[in-house]
C-alpha cells in the first residue's frame, strides 16, 4: 500500500482511487486541467437559455431594466424612498446589477447538480465545475446588463470618480459571495430537495435584507452591525459608492460583509468537497 | 509504458439501502438524528458486532475485488444483473468512490458508460460534438482536428447544424458513439453501450472497438453480449454477487459462467434477486413447454410459455417480453405482447399469461430465456436466464439430418424442384 502511495504522488498520469477521508481542499491543478469543460458548460448554459427566444441575450438587459422601472414607479415615485441624492433609476439599477447576478446564481446553482445528473452519473470530473459554470453563465448576463448601466450613466451625466477603481475588488467580493452560497445550496439540494422549494423564498427574503430598493441609511443605527453581516450589503453598497459616490466607502461594515462572504465561500467549498463523493450515490444512476 | 495498467486491491463498495431511495427529505434526517442516539445506546447494549446496530440496511455491491490488468490487454467483465459489473466500472472511472480498498490506474482513462453523455437536444450536432468531446476529456484543438472524421463516421454530414432534438434516435446514437470512438485514451472503460442501436450500428461499434483493441490500448469491456466478449477479449473476469469469482482466458471464463447459469435456472424465480427494473411487478415463475402431447420441445414444436406474475394492484399497460437466446447470448427471437390481441388492457394483480407460438424451427441444442415486464413504458422486472429450452430432435421436415447448432440456428420447411419439371 505504501508503495502505491509513492507511485501515486510520484509519477504523472497515474490515478489512485481510494476512499477519501479528512478535509479536502480544492485541487486547483485538477480544476485547471478541466478549464475547457468549465468553458463549455458555461457556454452551453448561455446558449440553451436563449435558444428559441426572439430577442435572445437582450433578456439579460430587459429583466433588470423592467425591474428598475417598477422600482422607480413604486419605491422612487409613490413611496418616495430616499436614494442618497442619486436619481432613483440609476440608484436602483446599480443595486440591481449585482443583485441579479447573485439571485440568478443561487437559483441556477441550486438545481445545477440535479439538472446535470446524467453527466454526473456517467463521467468523472470535479463536480465543483457544475455550480461554478452556473455562476459564470450569470456573469455573462451581468456583463451584458452592464451595457445599459453605461447608457444610464451617460444619460444622467454621472461620471464615476477615482473610486471606480475599487470595482474589480467589489466584483470579486460579489463572485465569492455568489459562489459560496451556490456551493452550499447545490450540495444541499442533492440530498435534500427541500432546498429547491426554499430557494425562491430565500431569494425574496434576501432581496428585502439587501439595500437594493432602499439605501442603507434607512436602516436604524442599532441594527447596522447585524445588517452588515449580509455579504450582499457590502457588495451593493460598495457598487453604489464606487460608481456613484453615494453612501459610504469601504468601512468596517464592508469588511464585515467581506469576512462573512469569505467564510461562506470557504465553508461552502469544504462542505461541497465532503459531500461530493456521495453525490452519485444520493442521485442514483438514473435507471441503470 | 508497459507493465500494469489497472491494479485493484480489495475494492469494495457498500450502499446503504436508504441511498437507493431517490433522496431524503430534511424531515427524515431530523427524525434520524433524533433516533440515532437511542440506536447507538441500543447498539452498545449488544455490541458483539463491530459495526454496531447500523449495519442493518447495507449491501455490498462490490467486495474484496482484486486484480491486475496488464497494459494493452482487452478484458471483458461478465456476470448477471446486480453482480457489480457497472459498479466496478463506476469506481474505476471515478464516478463513485469505493468504500474500501484501492485501485491504481496508469494512463489517461476514457470511460464510455453511455453514448452521447451530456448531449443537449437544443444544441446542434456540431455544438454537441464539442460539448460531448469536452465532457469526455478531449481538448478543443483535438476535437477540431477530428471533427470531420467524427461527423463522417456518424454519417450525419447534412445535419451538423440541425439541433439534435430533430435527430432520429439512430443518428443521435451514431453521433454519440462517433465522438467517443475518436477519444484516444490509453485505457478505455466501456459499459454495455452496444446494447442500444440497430444491428448495423452495433456491427460498426464492434468493428471500431476491435480496431481500438488492436492498437495496443487497454480496454475493460462490460457486456451481456457473450459473443462480443468472446470475439473482442482475450481475457475475462466473472463477477458474482460483488466478488470476483473467476478470471482467465475469455473462452474458459465464459464457459464457466454458462455452466453456473445453467445451475441457476433451477432456483425458483421467486427466490431470484438478480433482477433489474423498478419491482412494481414481479415475475414469479415461467414455464416453457412444447404444445405437443409429450411436452418435449423439438425443432417443429410450437411453444407454450406461461408467465406467472404478481403486482401491487391491477396491472395496466403491461407488456410481457420473453427473449430467447443461444448460448453465447445472440438473440434468436422475442415474444412480445405489445400490440397483440388476446390480453385485456387491465390485468388482475396476480395471474398467469400464456403465449403460444408457431413452430420454432430451431436446430437441436440449448437456448437461454430472459423474461421481462414493462409497465407503462418503465422496466418493472427483468430476469436473465430465467429458464432454458433444450431443443431435441434428429429429423424434421423430412430433412435427412439437422445441422449442428454451432453451425446453423434454424431450419425451415422446404420444397425442391427442377425448373420445368413440375
Amino acid at each position: 500500500m505504501n508503495a502505491l502511495h509513492a507511485l501515486a504522488n510520484g509519477s504523472q498520469g497515474r490515478t489512485v482511487i481510494r476512499p477519501s477521508s479528512g478535509w479536502w481542499a480544492v485541487d486547483l491543478r485538477e480544476l485547471w486541467a478541466f478549464r475547457e469543460l468549465i468553458y463549455f458548460l458555461t457556454w452551453r448554459d448561455i446558449k440553451v437559455r436563449y435558444k428559441q427566444t426572439a430577442i435572445g441575450v437582450a433578456w439579460a438587459v430587459l429583466q433588470p431594466a423592467a425591474m428598475m422601472l417598477v422600482f422607480t414607479v413604486f419605491f422612487g415615485r409613490l413611496a418616495r424612498m430616499p436614494s442618497d441624492g442619486v436619481p432613483y433609476p440609476l440608484f436602483a439599477y446599480v443595486g440591481l446589477l449585482p443583485w441579479q447576478l447573485f439571485s440568478r446564481t443561487i437559483s441556477e446553482s441550486t438545481n445545477s447538480l440535479i439538472t446535470d445528473q446524467r453527466l454526473i452519473t456517467r463521467v468523472y470530473f470535479p463536480r465543483i465545475i457544475v455550480p461554478i459554470s452556473a455562476t459564470l453563465a450569470a456573469v455573462v448576463d451581468f456583463l451584458v446588463a452592464s451595457l445599459l448601466l453605461i447608457g444610464l450613466l451617460l444619460f444622467y451625466r454621472v461620471t464615476p470618480g477615482i473610486t471606480a477603481l475599487w470595482l474589480p475588488l467589489l466584483v470579486l467580493l460579489m463572485l465569492i459571495t455568489a459562489l459560496g452560497v451556490g456551493f452550499w445550496l447545490s450540495a444541499l439540494n442533492v440530498e435534500y430537495r427541500d432546498v429547491a422549494y426554499a430557494v425562491p423564498f430565500l431569494n425574496q427574503f434576501w432581496l428585502f435584507i439587501t439595500p437594493v430598493v432602499y439605501p442603507t441609511s434607512v436602516v436604524p443605527e442599532a441594527w447596522r452591525v447585524l445588517y452588515g453581516l449580509n455579504p450582499m450589503v457590502g457588495v451593493v453598497e460598495g457598487f453604489r459608492w464606487a460608481l456613484l459616490g453615494a453612501g459610504q466607502g469601504p468601512s468596517p461594515a464592508v469588511a464585515g460583509s467581506a469576512a462573512v462572504a469569505l467564510l461562506l465561500f470557504v465553508t461552502g467549498l469544504v462542505w461541497f468537497r465532503r459531500r461530493e463523493r456521495t453525490f452519485v450515490d444520493a442521485i442514483g444512476s438514473g435507471g441503470r | 509504458m508497459g507493465g500494469i495498467a489497472i491494479r485493484a486491491e480489495g475494492l469494495g463498495k457498500r450502499y446503504r439501502i436508504g441511498q437507493l431511495q431517490r433522496y431524503k427529505a430534511l424531515r427524515d434526517t431530523m427524525a434520524e438524528a433524533f433516533a440515532a442516539p437511542f440506536r447507538r445506546l441500543r447498539a452498545l447494549g449488544r455490541s458483539s458486532d463491530p459495526n454496531g446496530g447500523v449495519q442493518d440496511a447495507t449491501i455490498w455491491a462490490l467486495k474484496d475485488v482484486s486484480f491486475e490488468i496488464p497494459a494493452g490487454a482487452v478484458v471483458g467483465i461478465i456476470g448477471r444483473n446486480g453482480a457489480g459489473k457497472s459498479t466496478l466500472l463506476k469506481v474505476l472511472s471515478r464516478i463513485t468512490e469505493p468504500t474500501e480498498g484501492c485501485a491504481e490506474i496508469a494512463g489517461r482513462v476514457g470511460s464510455l458508460l453511455e453514448v452521447g453523455t451530456g448531449f443537449h437536444p437544443e444544441l446542434t450536432g456540431r455544438e454537441n460534438v464539442f460539448l460531448n468531446g469536452a465532457i469526455l476529456g478531449m481538448r478543443r484543438g483535438e476535437i477540431e482536428r477530428k471533427f470531420d472524421e467524427i461527423v463522417a463516421f456518424a454519417e450525419v454530414e447534412k445535419f451538423v447544424d440541425t439541433p439534435t432534438k430533430f435527430y432520429s434516435s439512430g443518428m443521435y446514437l451514431r453521433l454519440g458513439f462517433a465522438v467517443a470512438a475518436h477519444l484516444e485514451p490509453e485505457i478505455l472503460l466501456v459499459d454495455e453501450v452496444l446494447a442500444v442501436g440497430d444491428v448495423e450500428f452495433q456491427r460498426k461499434c464492434l468493428g471500431k472497438m476491435s480496431e481500438v483493441a488492436h492498437q495496443g490500448r487497454t480496454v475493460l469491456f462490460v457486456s451481456h453480449n457473450l459473443a462480443a466478449v468472446q470475439s473482442l477479449c482475450e481475457r475475462a473476469c466473472l463477477l458474482e454477487a460483488g466478488r470476483l469469482a473467476r478470471s482467465g482466458p475469455a473462452g474458459e471464463v465464459i464457459k464457466d459462467y454458462l455452466e453456473s447459469l445453467a445451475a441457476w435456472d433451477t432456483v425458483p424465480l421467486d427466490r431470484r434477486e438478480d433482477r433489474a427494473g423498478d419491482g412494481s411487478v414481479r415475475i414469479r415463475s415461467i414455464r416453457i413447454e412444447s404444445a405437443d402431447a409429450d411436452r418435449t420441445v423439438r425443432t417443429t414444436s410450437r411453444l407454450r410459455v406461461n408467465v406467472e406474475y404478481k403486482s401491487d394492484g391491477p396491472l395496466r399497460y403491461a407488456r410481457f417480453l420473453v427473449g430467447v437466446y443461444d448460448q453465447t447470448s445472440v438473440g434468436i427471437f422475442l415474444l412480445d405482447s405489445e400490440g397483440m390481441a388476446g390480453l385485456p388492457d387491465v390485468l388482475p394483480a396476480e395471474g398467469t399469461v400464456t403465449c403460444v407460438t408457431d413452430p420454432i424451427n430451431l436446430t437441436p441444442g440449448r437456448c437461454i430465456v430472459n423474461v421481462a415486464v414493462i409497465k407503462a413504458g418503465r422496466l418493472a422486472d427483468h430476469i436473465q436466464y430465467a429458464a432454458h429450452i433444450d431443443v431435441e430432435g434428429e429429423h424434421a421436415y423430412g430433412l435427412a439430418r439437422l445441422p449442428e447448432r454451432s453451425w446453423m440456428m434454424c431450419v425451415l420447411p422446404q420444397t425442391w424442384s427442377l425448373d420445368g419439371h413440375n
